[in-house]
């Protein structure tokens, strides 16, 4: 190293060909999430403008005398009242099992419990809904004689009682198990970042465990609770399979009792149902009534973001 | 009672640490009893009505024992004792009711998949088989071919999408990507399905069911994970690492490749085996975009393409004479569908364990 520095002031960097090509490469992938996302909202609107002035003459799945908004309505219905009963269902279980995971087990055992929870998000959504049909059926069809025989007078749980027990309560039983594993992921991730000096202090001011977890725990854990459950909407709201073959539907109605066999359709069984005979307008209709669920799913996804990112650590892709 | 009787010997005023407080065993042993407890009463209703009802027995003997150790605990160790144990029966309760959907799920598939699980099974297809026989080879090659497509498609992309997040990305546009990414986690399946399905009746015409449009559909599912899992990864590989390539010359994109990906490699991998689980078991949009068929199709581009999630579905919803015939094939093709989810899954933690990177060197 004899040779001195030439002297340039500001050495310039060169950029070397392979950098460029890196660095375009990275950003064309990102550019095509950008792409994609656009092209997803795109078609979809694209192929669902000829159903928005569809009447019953151009497609035959509309019934008669009613345009798509009358054909959507109902759908709509269907999929927020299950997806509503799915959370009502999941939220205090998953709530219960991520206190349990993070401060009832043994600490040795937490881990492998959350793995065995995490088991149930490895089901694929068709093998619940075989089990749903074929097990879970079957087996609630006398919980449901039994509550509209003494229960009937409370309106949800009306009569005449289904005779399968393919209700749209379990459908919502379904959904609940299928979101149990991601909100018991996020609760008890929160649940864990609870600073440990605020347990202690309640400890050592003489509470109980439970006192220490309504007073320490749970406040901390709002928002993470909050977040879960509208990432369980989220799910819940766009599942199919296991809906599509679970609940015994009948198309266009709106009813809120649980236990009868005519129940009312959600949008992705529905699509799931109907588009493999569908043909001309009503394919249009059916994509419409896809662009629909994802808007309502955009909207509940972007929430549950925007509370998430007020906690950075956890989201639903992990 | 439970409690103590205080030792006459020490002095009048003490009293005995455990006083007040149920023993240790106490949860277990009131669970046992009431369990004896409901067994007897559903044990009358038995010889009334001829059968013992065990779930109504486990119900039954839950809830009594409950009760009972919050009463015992409200008696003995008072009331805010109680609602601490009546909180710890309902968060284990919780757990175990979770566990109820698992271990029956878990049981019916083996109990129905073993029926079919043979030879012909993996070597047959379901053309021109009515009624017994035939196989899901068809199927398993369909499921194989579209998800190797959708990797095809989402790792490069999602990798690549990754590296730009955590090595080039600044200001509104990675803001943006972040953003877009977290959304697209929640798209719906059905609806990537009806966005592949639009997207190539543009092209090829309306009711074109391809594989490869079922691959597409899945990819979209599938790039938010990877990208997901592998920013995260990336995020962990240390700045002095990348420092001292600079450092050394070594451009930024060899820096990357030769210094940033090896280091994270396990955990990347990591993260696409348990993306390819989660979209293996995908069944509404192949529905909508691959559509199903009986016979072998080996071509991702021409003609629909059956996939292991679909023939559990179309073997229940298309049932012929003899039922049972169908329902065991569904079964049986639930029961390959979870393990090939839960191999992939053991995979998974086998490949973070063994290629993590060495350290301490």
């Amino acid at each position: 190293m004899t040779t001195t520095a030439p002297a340039r002031s500001q050495p310039k960097a060169t950029l070397r060909l392979g950098d460029r090509v890196f660095s375009r490469t990275a950003v064309a992938a990102g550019l095509m999430i950008l792409v994609t996302l656009a092209a997803v909202a795109i078609f979809l609107i694209l192929r669902s403008i000829p159903a928005f002035g569809a009447t019953s003459e151009d497609a035959s799945i509309l019934p008669a005398g009613e345009n798509f908004w009358g054909y959507v309505w109902p759908l709509v219905f269907g999929t927020v009242w299950a997806a509503a009963l799915a959370l009502v269902i999941a939220t205090p279980l998953s709530i219960g099992i991520a206190l349990f995971i993070s401060h009832y087990a043994p600490r040795r055992l937490a881990s492998t419990l959350g793995y065995i929870v995490d088991l149930l998000a490895a089901v694929p959504s068709v093998v619940f809904g075989l089990w749903g049909i074929l097990v879970l059926a079957p087996a609630v069809q006398p919980i449901y004689s039994w509550l509209v025989e003494n229960a009937g007078w409370f309106p949800l749980f009306a009569g005449p009682v289904s005779a399968t027990g393919r209700t749209i309560l379990t459908a919502a039983i379904v959904l609940a198990v299928m979101i149990l594993p991601i909100m018991t992921a996020i609760c008890r991730e929160v649940f864990l970042q609870t600073p440990v000096l605020h347990e202690e202090a309640a400890l050592a001011l003489g509470a109980t465990r439970w006192e220490m977890i309504r007073t320490a725990v749970l406040p901390f854990g709002r928002s993470g609770i909050i977040s879960a459950g509208v990432l369980g909407l989220g799910r819940a709201l766009g599942e199919t399979m296991a809906v599509a073959m679970v609940l015994s539907a009948t198309p266009g109605l709106v009813s809120f009792a649980l236990l009868q066999s005519a129940n009312p359709q959600t949008i992705a069984a529905n699509i799931a149902l109907s588009f493999p005979e569908a043909y001309g307008v009503n394919i249009n209709v059916l994509i419409a009534t896809g662009l629909i669920l994802f808007v309502v799913t955009f909207a509940v996804n972007a929430f549950a973001r925007w509370i998430v990112s007020r906690r950075r650590e956890f989201s639903g892709a992990n | 009672m439970t409690t103590q009787i205080a030792p006459q010997v020490s002095r009048p005023t003490s009293v005995p640490l455990t006083a007040g407080h149920l023993p240790k065993g106490a949860p277990w042993i009131v669970l046992g009893g009431s369990l004896v407890v409901s067994a007897a009463l559903f044990g009358i209703l038995a010889l009334a009505s001829g059968g013992f009802d065990w779930g109504g027995w486990l119900v039954v003997g839950a809830l009594l024992s409950v009760f009972a150790i919050w009463l015992l605990s409200r008696i003995v160790e008072g009331a805010r004792r109680a609602t601490d144990r009546l909180v710890t029966a309902l968060v284990t309760g919780a757990f175990v009711i979770a566990m109820i959907p698992l271990i029956s799920v878990g049981v019916t598939v083996v109990v129905g998949g073993l029926a079919r699980l043979d030879v012909q099974f993996f070597t047959e297809s379901m053309r021109n088989v009515t009624g017994e026989g035939g196989g899901a080879l068809h199927a398993i090659v369909g499921t194989l071919l579209i998800t190797l497509a959708a990797a095809v498609i989402s790792i490069p992309i999602g990798l690549m999408t990754a590296i730009y997040l955590v090595e080039y990305g600044r200001g509104a546009l990675a803001r943006g990507i972040t953003f877009l990414v977290d959304v697209m986690t929640g798209i719906p399946s059905i609806v990537a399905g009806l966005f592949a399905y639009a997207l190539f009746a543009i092209f090829w015409g309306a009711g074109t069911r391809t594989g490869i449009a079922g691959a597409v559909a899945l990819s979209v599912l599938m790039i938010p994970v990877v990208v997901r899992s592998s920013e995260e990864m990336l995020r962990l590989v240390p700045n002095e690492l990348r420092e001292a390539s600079y450092a050394l010359g070594v451009p930024k994109w060899l820096t990357i490749v030769k210094v940033v990906l090896p280091t994270s490699i396990a955990g990347i991998m990591t993260g696409v085996t348990l993306a390819i689980a989660r979209v293996i078991g995908e069944t509404a949009p192949l529905l909508v975009a691959a559509g199903f068929t009986a016979s072998m199709n080996y071509n991702l581009f021409e003609g629909p393409m059956n996939s292991l999630p679909l023939f559990v579905y179309t073997q229940y919803t298309q049932q012929g004479i003899p039922q049972h015939a169908y329902l065991d094939r569904a079964w049986t093709a639930a029961l390959v569908l979870i393990l090939v989810v839960m191999l992939l899954n053991l995979l998974a933690r086998a490949i973070g364990r063994r290629l993590a990177p060495k350290s301490g060197r």
